[in-house]
């Protein structure tokens, strides 16, 4: 069986700057893959190659199989590989139903209707099982702008896990939200993964987030993998605890309190 | 087929209209009414477009294709029947905004604007240096005919045109009614507040952009046709840029809120330049001037803003923090 | 081969003049991310100012070349400086920062207001200024007659264009600027004061309408709407140069400029036509203009 994802010899560089340097990456049905590295490190730049938001220099990308370098996002969401964004990507102003129900159409064909109303009865009532499913109902009829940064992380993550994808991308799902909430946010979001069999990857700062859901890390510095395997491997490697994870133990006392807190809650 | 509010409301309105103009409303109030909901179709077009973030500066460009075609068609082809006349220019409409479609999908913001502008006005200098269609003069539009009914100046053809026009209002309101709340128009709304998202939904902003443009420029063209009715006469001023400015102008006086909106906003802008116009010649673009900008100040949402303001959306919380970091500005390959 | 040359001569000409127009629109763009609808109008009160001062210094009949162009650099100056500042520091400062679509509307608000505004200041009567332009008298060059003011027009474009770039590029105030053109956060937490760099480079952009109007007010009749007319033709020659650059505001004038002369010459029915064609030819190929930069997508 071939791997959801895989990339050969993946490379980016702009201009002189190497931001993805021969990444091999394969990525099998059912695991849950952990991304970890500075910022800076080529995470992002990684998922916005793998979903066709950006040309590699050079590489090959397949899913199932398939080439689909060269597509557009769309069509490789199509494909069945979605991603979600460091900074929730919603309508603004829209409500976080007509979020959902847009994505849900979306879903449903390519070429919208004209005339056929957006908000049918199915339509409606499924949005809102996926909003009690990411405990964000209380939202509903509320404009994306008066939603707590929080909740908006989730409903990107939702109107990402609404085409029923093969696999999903999460850049960062904790980033921009408060400690407190970052272990039920993930909660929410991993429940919901394990319901749908999703595969998942996702970029993490937070070392006990990773290590309490992930089944393999990936780890990134400057534009290379310099470790992949089990967490505990990884997290053990030398140069991971060099240049990535001892990085952030010594700079920030404060995401280590973070996750402190992360692991209290959950 | 059920009727929402809105659309049994269109049917009062435009039967309202229609016996008030018939059997009431003096001649010149008729010939005001009409123009101002023909323009306000045209406004409509450019409504369509700012819905989807896009603001067309260059609209006049199928306004003048609607009008000229009506002229064109009964000038050169001895066509006579009004109705064929107007399917004409939205055809004509349809298939030049089909061809600069492909082009104009690609631009967003300011690039769009001016691109828009651009074409209008390319039809403008064509227009101006064709002797056979009068210059910068243009020509008089053919007597036509209505079911059958020659239709030859006068108050018969007032009449006649002022019904045409409440019809064809009525029924694109009733149109883009469903439109706006459809899959298509409400993606439209998505395009505008992040079209990042909407192509990681597995859509093609850009399809449905062209459909939209497109759509918005048979709605206009159909506007051109029936002021050319109207007024019996069509030139080249309906391409060039200020008159675009005055539908961009018409459409922020009423704002995107509602399908009745660009006709308010079209009938106050009209009534007002007509006593302006009279009174104070040379002042009367300064009065759009200053009413323009109080629109952006004060009344960002238009006219029907005041109708709507008390009513429901009152936000939870004013915090519009989240749209500077969505917009994605300037042209797109 | 001679009606060759005269598209080039034409063409050079007429890109001056339309270098003159776009360079202040394009300037205050590149700064401040505003397309100034109004440029137009500042252009139109440019010969307005300057006809009306022309009109004065020659009123008992008699008066030098030189001085005239001395007053109809005078008056682009005073109405560029004095309606600029007025606009600025009265309406437009207090728009900053808005989307740049709406700032288009602002400004096409603005024009509005400025065009009636005109009328009640000047009215709508022609005004004359041709003392300057046929004082100069004609030259023939190669066979052909041209009009020494026109070839003074080549030189004064020149002038302005260098001394533009030398401007930005060599003295750190234009470093400065350069700067705010290139991040306005980043300059801010450099230390630039940004707006006041906005106050100074919407003058420097409102006194090169101006000037273009005053330079053009001997050759035309000054008249209500020529404003309204120039505006789009800056908007093309910005357009396809790429918005915000000196440089490409140069090579979209000439472009253009020729590309008239030639249709002038060989196919006056796309006069108007090509101008718009060459600008939606150049967008269709490259977006972002000749010279303009692509920007950068974020998620």
């Amino acid at each position: 069986m071939s791997p959801i994802l895989e990339t050969r010899k993946l490379n980016k560089s702009f201009g002189a700057v190497t931001a993805a340097k021969d990444l091999n990456v394969k990525i099998d049905k059912g695991e849950i893959v952990g991304v970890i590295g500075a910022n800076g490190a080529g995470k992002t730049t990684f998922i916005n190659m793998v979903t066709g938001y950006l040309p590699p220099t050079s590489g090959e990308i397949f899913m199932d199989g398939k080439a689909i370098l060269g597509l557009a996002p769309r069509a490789i969401t199509r494909a069945g590989l979605a991603r979600s964004f460091q900074v929730a990507q919603l309508f603004p102003e829209l409500t976080v139903l007509d979020n959902l129900v847009i994505a849900l159409a979306a879903a449903e064909s390519p070429h919208p209707s004209f005339l056929k109303p957006l908000h049918t009865k199915a339509r409606v009532a499924k949005a809102e099982e996926i909003l009690a499913e990411f405990k964000v109902a209380s939202y509903r009829d509320a404009r994306v702008t008066a939603v707590p940064q929080g909740s908006r992380k989730l409903i990107d993550i939702a109107m990402a896990m609404i085409g029923n994808p093969k696999m999903l991308l999460l850049d960062e799902p904790t980033s921009g939200v408060s400690v407190d909430e970052k272990g039920d946010l993930m909660d929410t979001v991993m429940a919901a993964v394990r319901h749908h069999g999703l595969t998942v990857l996702f970029v993490e700062h937070d070392m006990e987030v990773v290590r309490r859901y992930v089944s393999r890390i990936l780890a990134f510095y400057s534009g290379e993998i310099i470790a992949d395997g089990p967490p505990d491997a990884v997290l053990a490697n030398e140069r991971v605890r060099e240049l990535v994870t001892g990085h952030t133990d010594h700079k920030s006392a404060s995401q280590k309190g973070a996750a402190q807190q992360g692991s209290s809650v959950a | 087929m059920r009727l929402d509010k809105t659309e049994l409301a269109l049917i009062g309105l435009a039967v309202v209209l229609l016996l008030g103009g018939l059997f009431a409303a003096p001649g010149w109030l008729i010939f005001l009414l009409t123009v101002a909901l023909a323009k306000a179709l045209v406004v409509q077009g450019v409504v369509m477009q700012m819905k989807a973030g896009l603001v067309s500066f260059g609209q006049g460009l199928f306004y003048c294709v609607g009008g000229y075609a009506v002229g064109m068609g009964g000038q050169f082809l001895g066509i006579s029947a009004g109705l064929v006349l107007l399917a004409i220019g939205v055809v004509a409409a349809v298939v030049l905004a089909m061809i600069l479609g492909l082009l104009m999908t690609r631009y967003r913001e300011i690039y769009f604007a001016m691109l828009s502008l651009a074409f209008s006005m390319i039809l403008y200098g064509v227009l101006v240096k064709s002797q056979e269609l009068g210059s910068t003069d243009g020509f008089n539009v053919n007597s036509w005919t209505l079911l059958g009914q020659t239709i030859s100046g006068g108050e018969q053809a007032t009449h006649a045109v002022f019904v045409l026009t409440v019809i064809a209002a009525a029924a694109v309101a009733f149109f883009l009614n469903r439109y706006y709340r459809s899959s298509v128009g409400m993606t439209c709304e998505a395009i505008r507040e992040n079209e990042v998202r909407v192509e990681y939904l597995g859509l093609s902003p850009r399809w449905i952009n062209y459909a939209n443009y497109v759509a918005a420029a048979a709605v206009s063209a159909l506007g051109g046709g029936l002021t050319a009715l109207a007024t019996g006469h069509v030139d080249p001023d309906m391409a060039y840029w200020t008159t675009s400015g005055e539908f961009v102008f018409i459409a922020l006086l009423g704002g995107t809120g509602s399908v009745f909106a660009p006709f308010l906003a079209a009938i106050v802008f009209s009534l007002v330049r007509t006593y302006a116009i009279e009174f104070l010649p040379n002042a009367w673009q300064m009065i759009l001037g200053f009413t323009l900008l109080g629109i952006v100040v004060f009344l960002p949402k238009g006219l029907w803003s005041l109708f709507t303001r008390a009513r429901v959306d009152a936000p939870v919380s004013a915090a519009p923090s989240s749209t500077s970091n969505t917009r994605t500005g300037g042209a797109r390959a | 081969m001679l009606s060759f040359f005269a598209v080039l001569i034409d063409g050079t000409i007429y890109a001056s003049w339309l270098f003159l127009v776009a360079a202040g629109l394009t300037v205050i763009y590149g700064v401040m991310r505003i397309l100034n609808m109004a440029h137009g109008s500042f252009y139109a009160i440019g010969a307005y100012t300057a006809a009306s001062a022309i009109g004065w210094y020659f009123a008992d009949g008699s008066g030098s070349a030189g001085m005239s162009f001395l007053i109809l650099i005078g008056a682009a100056l005073v109405a560029g400086l004095v309606v600029g500042l007025a606009v600025e520091r009265g309406l437009l400062q207090f728009m900053y920062g808005r989307d740049e679509i709406l700032m288009v509307i602002i400004t096409y608000a603005l024009l509005l207001i400025l065009e009636d505004g005109m009328k009640l200041v000047f009215g709508v009567n022609p005004y004359f200024a041709y003392q300057p332009y046929t004082a100069l008298g004609r030259s023939t060059i190669a066979g052909l007659k041209v009009s020494n003011y026109d070839l003074v027009l080549i030189g004064i474009a020149i002038t302005v264009g260098v001394a533009l770039w030398a401007w930005l590029e060599r003295t750190n105030l234009g470093k400065i600027l350069r700067a705010v053109i290139h991040d306005r956060e980043v300059a801010r937490a450099m230390g630039v004061n940004v707006r006041r760099m906005f106050t100074l480079t919407f003058l420097i952009g409102t006194t090169l309408g101006a000037l273009a109007g005053a330079l053009t007010a001997p050759s035309i009749s000054v008249v209500p709407g020529i404003g309204v007319e120039v505006i789009v033709l800056a908007f093309a020659v910005v357009v396809v140069g790429g918005m915000g650059s000196i440089e490409g505001a140069a090579v979209g004038a000439l472009l253009l400029g020729l590309s008239r002369a030639a249709a002038v010459h060989f196919a006056p029915q796309f006069e108007l036509f090509v101008i718009y064609g060459v600008m939606s030819l150049v967008l269709a190929i490259r977006p972002q203009g000749l010279f303009g930069r692509t920007l950068a997508r974020k998620i």
